[in-house]
C-alpha cells in the first residue's frame, strides 16, 4: 500500500489535469467536478483513521524512492500520530471549502485549479519525511494562496495578498538557509549528508550555538505561519480579503502548518534550543492568547473578529507544544483539529450573510435571527465550541492545555486561562449585536435562512464539534503514543 | 469513598436520568415541527416525569443498602484518557447526589407542567420545551457527575441552558444583555473552577471524587490550612460566587428575571443557582481541610445573606424582590457550608426550592393576572410586575393568594413550615460554630437578615394581596384566577412547603427525628474525619434560646410590615421619590453602575487602544511597514548607482578594478 499516501495528496492534482482541459464557460461541471475530487480524496484518506496503528510512534504508510540522488534527496511520505488527524482535517476541509466557493463566480476555473494545487501542497507538506521535500511543499502552497487571496479577494486584495506573500517568504528563505545547513553539517554513516527527516531526527546532534540559530530560522518562519505575537498582522488582512473559501483553508488547514512546523521540525531537531527558547515561545503564547482576544472585543467586521480569534486560539496551541507535557501537547494537538473545525465554521457563516448582504460590519446587522433562525442556532453553536463550552470540542483542548501547562508553569496557565473568560465576551457580545434586539435596518429583512449548500458545508463541522467534546477518546488515542515518543526526543 | 462498591449494584438504568431530557430535547427541538403547542408540552413534561420516576426507583434502590455501601460508581465510557489524566463519563450515586436529583427532576417537572399553561400562544413554544429539557439534562450531569470535569460540563451547560432562557424573549435588546451578562459573569466564576482543578491535578494527580478526596485527606490532614488547599478552596468558593449568585457576582441574577417566570422559579431559584452550594458540599474534604477558605465561605455567605435582604426592602418589581431574596438566601446555604454544616445546606437547598419555587410560580401567576386586567382595558402601559400596580388580587385569584403566603411564612421562618427548619437549623450551627472558636459574624448577618426577609416578604405579600386594587382603570373584571395547570402545581409546591421541613426536625426533639441530616450525614464523614473536626452543635438550652430568637426576629419584620403597609395603609412610592438611603437601596447600591465605570467601560477602552494604537500603529505600522519602508529606502538610495549613463557605469568599473586590485595586493 505504499501508493496510498501518493494517491492522498495527488488526487488533487489528478483533478486539475482534468480542468486544465475543460471549457471555462461550463463553469456548473467546474464546480462539481472539484467537489467530486475533494471528495474523493477524503474517502480515500478515511481509512487510514480505522488502518492507523496507534500503538507505534513509528511512521506508516511510508511511501519512499530516491528524487534526485545526486543530493540525497528523498520522495518519502509517511504520517504518525501527529499528523494523521491532521491530513483527515485536510482532506475532510476539501469538499466543505468547494461548497463554501459558492460566491466566487469570476475565473471559476483558475480558481479551482488553485484550490486543488494548495490541496496537494498541505497534504504533502503534512506527510513529507524529507526536509527538501517538505520545503517544496511548503512553496507550492504559497503560491494558489497568494493567487485566491490576490485574483478573488476583496477590495484591498493586491496590498494583502502581498503582505501575506513577503511575510510568508521571507520565513520561508530562512527556513531554506537552515535546512541547507544542516544538510551540510549531518553526516549519517553509510549515507553521508541527507535531507532524510527519519535519518536526521536520530542522527542529528549539533553544538548549542548552532542550534540556537537553526531553531530561530525555523522558528521564525513557523511563528509567521502560525501566526504568533507580533508576527500576525498580515492574518486579519489576509482574511478580511480573501474569498469565503480562502479564509476557511486559511484558518482550517494553512496556519496548522506552522505549529506542526513546530511539533514536527523545530522542537524534536533542536531540542537543546528548546530549552532556551521556552520562556520566550511561552510568553509570546500567552501574551497572543490574551491580545488576540482583546483586540478581538474591539472588532467591528465580523471576519476580523474572527480572525483576531485565531491568534488567540493559536497561542493555545503554541502554549500546549511548549509546555512540553503529555496533556499540554495532546491539547495542543487536539486544539489544532478544533480550531480548523470551528474557526473554519465561523468563516463559513460569516460568508453566509455576506453573501446575502455584502458587508461584514457588525454595525449593519441586529435583530436578525427573526429572519434567520437556524443560522442563528447554528452561529451560536460554534460560537459556543470556539469559547469552549464544555461538551464541545474546543473544552477539550483548551483544557488540557491549561491543565498541562499548570503542572509546569501555573503563573503562565493562570493568565492564560483568563482568555476563557475574554473569548466570551467577544463572541456573545457579537452574537448579541448580530442576531438579537430590534431590526435595525430594512435592507436585513430580505434576508433568508440557511439553503441547503450552506447546510450542507456546515452539518459535518458541527458533527465533529459535538463529537470531539463528547468522546475526545476516539481521537486522542490516535496520536497517544507519538506524543510520547515526541516527548522523548524533545525532552533531554 | 471505594471504587468497586458499585460493581454488585446494578444502577446503570440511571443513564435514563439524562437520556429523558435528551430525547425531549431532540425530538421538540428538531423533529416535532408539525406538533400541536399541547403536545409538545405534555411530551417535554413527561420526559421529565420520566426522569423523576428513575430519581425515585435509585433513590429507593439506595436506601436499601446498608449506610456504608450507599456510594455507587457507574461508569458509561472512557470519556478523556491522556498520560495520568483518566476521566470516565461516569456517575456517582449516593446520598448527596439523590437528593438533589430528586429536587431537580421533581421541581422541574412540576415547573414544565405550569409552563404549558404560563408560555401558552407563545410562538417558541417549543424552543421553549426544548431548552428546558437541554436545562435539565446539563443540571443532571452536574449532579451526577463522579469526576470534575464532568461536573463542569453540566455546570456550564446549565449556564447555556440559562443563557438561552433569560435571552429567550432576545427581541427585546435589554433582555438578550441580560443573557450575555449572565454568562460572561458566571465565567469569572468558571475560571475559578478551572484554576481548583488544575490545583488538584497537581498536588493530587487526579480530578476523580473517588481519588481526590483521599488523597487531600492524606495529603493535608496532618497540615490543614496548607496552602494549595485553601486556594483550592478559594477557586472553588469563586466558582460557586459566580453560579450561586453570591457577594461580589451576584449582579448577573436580578437581571436574570427578563426571562419567562417558569425559567426564573426552575433555574434561578430553585435549582440551577444552588450548584455552587452542591458543589461546595461534594467538596467538603477540601473545605474541612482548610479552615481559613472556610471561613471566607461563611462570611461571603452570611454578608450576602444580609446584603441582598436589604435591597429587597426597596424593589418594588415582584420578581425583582424574589430575586434579591434568592440572592440572599443563597447566602444562607453557602454561609451553612462555611461553618462546617454541609448537611443542613444542603437542607436549605431542597426547603428553598418548594418555597422559592412556589414564590416565583405565584409571580407568574399573579403577572398572568395583571394580564387579564390589561387586556380588558385595552393597557399596553402599565407595568405588570410593577406590585405598585397591584394591589387586593387576594379577591380574584384565591389560589394564587393562599399558596404565596404559605410560601412567604415558609421563607420568613415562621415555626411549622419547612423554611423554619432549615433556616433555624443553619443558625444553629453558625452559633455553635463561632462558640467554638470560631466568630459570631456570620450568624449575627443571618439572625439579621431574617429579620429583614421577614419584613420584605410581607411587604410584598400586602402590597400584592392587600388593600385596594391600583392596577389599569376599570380593569377589575378582567382579573382572573389562572387555570389548573398553573394553580395545581401551586398546590403540589404549598404542600411540599409545609411538609418538606419534617424530615429534619431540630435537634431538641430528639437527634435520630432528623433522618435528611442522618441520610447525608455519611457523605460528609471522610471530610470530618480527615480534618478531625465535628460540626459543632449547640447545647439544648442554647437552641432554644435560639429558635425563640429566630421567631421573635421574623415577628419584628412581620410587625413592622404589618404596621407600615395594613395599618398606616402605605403604598410604595414612585421612583422619582425615592430619597436618602432608600435610594440607594432602590438603586441596589449603585453596584452596576460601580462595574460599569470601573470594569465594563475601561476594558472596551483598553480593547480599542489595543487595537487601534498598539496593533495598527505599533505593531503594524512601526514594525511591519516600517521595515518594509526600510527596505523600500535602502532599494532607493542603491537604485541611484543604476541610472543607465553608461559613463558612470564606467566610472564605477575602473574604481571598481582599481579596489580589487588593492585589496589583492596589499
Amino acid at each position: 500500500m505504499s501508493w496510498w499516501l501518493t494517491a492522498i495528496v495527488f488526487i488533487p492534482t489528478i483533478g486539475v489535469l482534468v480542468l486544465l482541459f475543460a471549457p471555462p464557460a461550463r463553469e456548473k461541471f467546474i464546480r462539481w467536478w472539484s467537489f467530486a475530487v475533494m471528495t474523493v480524496g477524503f474517502l480515500v484518506s478515511l481509512p487510514l483513521f480505522w488502518l492507523f496503528d496507534a500503538s507505534t510512534a513509528a511512521f506508516q504508510f511510508i511511501d519512499k524512492a530516491p528524487w534526485i540522488r545526486s543530493l540525497g534527496i528523498d520522495y518519502h511520505l509517511g504520517v504518525d500520530g501527529i499528523s494523521l488527524l491532521l491530513v483527515l482535517l485536510t482532506t475532510f476541509l476539501g469538499p466543505i471549502v468547494v461548497l463554501g466557493s459558492g460566491s466566487v463566480t469570476r475565473h471559476l476555473k483558475g480558481y479551482f485549479i488553485s484550490l486543488l494545487i494548495l490541496q496537494t501542497g498541505m497534504l504533502g507538506a503534512f506527510v513529507a519525511l524529507d526536509l527538501f521535500l517538505f520545503y517544496v511543499f511548503w512553496e507550492v502552497m504559497l503560491i494558489p494562496m497568494y493567487f485566491i487571496i490576490g485574483i478573488w479577494g476583496g477590495v484591498a486584495r493586491i496590498y494583502a495578498a502581498v503582505k501575506f506573500f513577503i511575510y510568508t517568504m521571507i520565513g520561508s528563505l530562512l527556513m531554506l538557509i537552515g535546512i541547507l545547513w544542516i544538510y551540510f553539517n549531518t553526516t549519517v554513516p553509510g549515507i553521508g549528508h541527507t535531507f532524510d527527516y527519519t535519518l536526521l531526527v536520530q542522527h542529528a546532534n549539533f553544538p548549542v550555538q548552532a542550534q540556537m540559530w537553526l531553531f530561530a530560522a525555523f522558528a521564525l518562519a513557523f511563528a509567521i505561519k502560525v501566526p504568533m505575537f507580533p508576527f500576525h498582522t498580515w492574518l486579519p488582512d489576509a482574511h478580511v480579503e480573501a474569498p469565503t473559501a480562502g479564509s476557511v483553508i486559511l484558518a482550517g488547514v494553512l496556519l496548522k502548518l506552522g505549529t506542526y512546523g513546530f511539533i514536527r521540525f523545530a522542537m524534536p531537531l533542536f531540542p537543546d534550543a528548546v530549552v532556551s527558547f521556552r520562556p520566550l515561545m511561552l510568553a509570546l503564547a500567552v501574551i497572543g492568547i490574551i491580545y488576540g482576544a482583546i483586540v478581538s472585543i474591539a472588532q467591528k467586521d465580523m471576519k476580523k473578529l474572527v480572525a483576531y480569534s485565531s491568534v488567540s486560539h493559536l497561542g493555545f496551541v503554541m502554549l500546549g507544544l511548549f509546555a512540553l507535557n503529555t496533556q499540554a501537547v495532546s491539547g495542543a494537538l487536539i486544539q489544532m483539529v478544533n480550531h480548523g473545525l470551528s474557526t473554519g465554521a465561523l468563516f463559513l457563516l460569516v460568508g453566509v450573510v455576506y453573501d446575502r448582504r455584502h458587508t461584514r460590519l457588525i454595525a449593519d446587522y441586529g435583530g436578525i435571527a427573526r429572519f434567520m433562525p437556524w443560522y442563528a442556532v447554528v452561529f451560536t453553536a460554534v460560537a459556543l465550541s470556539s469559547i469552549g463550552l464544555p461538551g464541545l470540542n474546543g473544552f477539550i483542548g483548551e483544557f488540557l492545555v491549561l491543565v498541562g501547562t499548570y503542572q509546569a508553569h501555573p503563573v503562565w496557565a493562570i493568565f492564560a486561562a483568563t482568555g476563557v473568560i475574554l473569548a466570551a465576551i467577544y463572541l456573545l457580545w457579537m452574537i448579541r449585536r448580530v442576531f438579537f434586539g430590534e431590526l435595525t435596518h430594512d435592507e436585513n429583512k430580505s434576508l433568508t435562512d440557511l439553503n441547503a449548500r450552506e447546510w450542507a458545508s456546515l452539518l459535518p463541522l458541527l458533527v465533529f464539534i459535538v463529537w470531539i467534546g463528547v468522546h475526545p477518546n476516539t481521537f486522542l488515542s490516535k496520536f497517544t503514543v507519538s506524543i510520547q515518543h515526541f516527548l522523548a526526543q524533545t525532552v533531554q | 469513598m471505594e471504587h468497586d462498591v458499585g460493581h454488585s449494584v446494578e444502577m446503570g438504568y440511571s443513564i435514563w436520568l439524562v437520556l429523558f431530557p435528551l430525547i425531549g430535547l431532540i425530538v421538540n427541538g428538531l423533529l416535532a415541527r408539525r406538533w400541536p403547542e399541547k403536545l409538545v408540552g405534555w411530551f417535554g413534561s413527561l420526559m421529565i416525569v420520566g426522569s423523576f420516576a428513575i430519581a425515585v426507583a435509585l433513590f429507593l434502590q439506595l436506601s436499601g443498602l446498608d449506610p456504608h455501601d450507599r456510594v455507587v460508581h457507574v461508569s458509561f465510557f472512557n470519556w478523556l484518557h491522556v498520560g495520568s489524566l483518566q476521566l470516565d463519563f461516569a456517575f456517582l450515586i449516593d446520598p448527596l447526589s439523590s437528593v438533589m436529583m430528586l429536587v431537580v427532576t421533581g421541581i422541574s417537572a412540576i415547573i414544565h407542567i405550569y409552563s404549558i399553561g404560563y408560555m401558552h400562544g407563545d410562538p417558541r413554544f417549543r424552543a421553549f420545551f426544548s431548552y428546558l429539557n437541554l436545562f435539565v439534562f446539563f443540571m443532571l450531569l452536574l449532579v451526577l457527575g463522579n469526576n470534575y470535569p464532568i461536573m463542569f460540563i453540566g455546570w456550564e451547560g446549565v449556564g447555556l441552558a440559562s443563557y438561552l432562557l433569560i435571552g429567550f424573549w432576545w427581541e427585546d435588546m435589554a433582555k438578550a444583555t441580560a443573557g450575555m451578562k449572565a454568562f460572561i459573569v458566571n465565567r469569572i466564576g468558571d475560571f475559578g473552577m478551572l484554576i481548583a482543578m488544575f490545583l488538584m491535578f497537581k498536588y493530587l494527580g487526579s480530578l476523580n471524587f473517588a481519588d481526590v478526596f483521599p488523597r487531600a485527606a492524606g495529603v493535608w490532614g496532618h497540615s490543614p490550612d496548607a496552602g494549595p488547599v485553601i486556594a483550592i478552596g478559594l477557586m472553588l468558593l469563586l466558582g460557586a460566587v459566580g453560579k450561586s449568585a453570591q457577594f461580589p457576582l451576584y449582579v448577573w441574577l436580578p437581571d436574570a428575571m427578563a426571562g419567562p417566570t417558569p425559567v426564573s422559579a426552575l433555574i434561578h431559584a430553585a435549582t440551577m443557582v444552588t450548584a455552587g452550594v452542591y458543589m461546595i458540599a461534594r467538596s467538603a474534604m477540601f473545605f474541612t481541610l482548610a479552615p481559613t477558605a472556610m471561613l471566607i465561605v461563611a462570611l461571603v455567605g452570611g454578608f450576602t445573606a444580609l446584603y441582598a435582604a436589604t435591597i429587597g426592602i426597596k424593589q418594588f418589581d415582584i420578581k425583582k424582590v424574589l430575586a434579591y431574596s434568592t440572592v440572599s438566601q443563597l447566602g444562607y446555604m453557602v454561609m451553612a457550608c462555611g461553618v462546617a454544616a454541609f448537611g443542613s445546606g444542603i437542607f436549605h437547598l431542597m426547603t428553598h426550592a418548594f418555597f422559592k419555587a412556589l414564590l416565583f410560580l405565584g409571580s407568574g401567576a399573579v403577572i398572568h393576572t395583571m394580564h387579564g386586567a390589561m387586556h380588558h382595558v385595552n393597557d399596553h402601559t402599565t407595568d405588570p410586575q410593577d406590585i405598585r400596580n397591584m394591589g387586593g388580587l387576594r379577591k380574584y385569584a384565591p389560589v394564587t393568594f393562599w399558596t404565596f403566603l404559605i410560601a412567604t411564612l415558609a421563607i420568613s421562618g415562621i415555626p411549622g413550615f419547612s423554611g423554619f427548619f432549615s433556616k433555624d437549623e443553619i443558625l444553629a450551627f453558625s452559633f455553635a460554630h463561632g462558640m467554638q472558636g470560631g466568630t459570631l459574624i456570620p450568624w449575627i448577618f443571618g439572625l439579621v437578615a431574617a429579620a429583614i426577609t421577614a419584613f420584605y416578604m410581607f411587604r410584598l405579600v400586602y402590597l400584592t394581596f392587600y388593600g385596594e386594587y391600583k392596577g389599569p382603570e376599570g380593569g377589575e373584571p378582567g382579573l382572573k384566577e389562572s387555570p389548573p395547570v398553573m394553580t395545581v402545581p401551586l398546590i403540589v409546591l404549598a404542600v411540599l412547603s409545609v411538609v418538606g421541613g419534617y424530615v429534619g426536625l431540630p435537634a431538641v426533639l430528639g437527634e435520630r427525628l432528623n433522618v435528611f441530616k442522618q441520610w447525608l450525614d455519611p457523605v460528609f464523614h471522610p471530610a470530618y474525619e480527615a480534618a478531625r473536626i465535628h460540626p459543632a452543635h449547640p447545647t439544648i438550652s442554647q437552641e432554644w434560646a435560639l429558635i425563640g430568637l429566630s421567631v421573635i426576629a421574623a415577628l419584628i419584620g412581620i410587625v413592622i410590615a404589618w404596621n407600615l403597609y395594613i395599618r398606616r395603609g402605605k403604598v410604595g412610592l414612585p421612583d422619582s421619590a425615592q430619597r436618602g438611603f432608600g435610594r440607594v437601596l432602590w438603586a441596589k447600591y449603585y453596584v452596576d453602575e460601580f462595574y460599569h465605570a470601573v470594569f465594563v467601560r475601561p476594558l472596551i477602552g483598553l480593547c480599542r487602544i489595543a487595537w487601534r494604537f498598539f496593533d495598527e500603529k505599533i505593531v503594524d505600522g512601526g514594525l511591519v511597514h516600517g521595515s518594509a519602508k526600510t527596505v523600500r529606502w535602502g532599494g532607493g538610495v542603491l537604485r541611484q548607482l543604476q541610472n543607465g549613463i553608461v559613463g558612470s557605469y564606467a566610472v564605477m568599473l575602473v574604481i571598481g578594478v582599481i579596489l580589487v586590485l588593492l585589496i589583492v595586493y596589499f
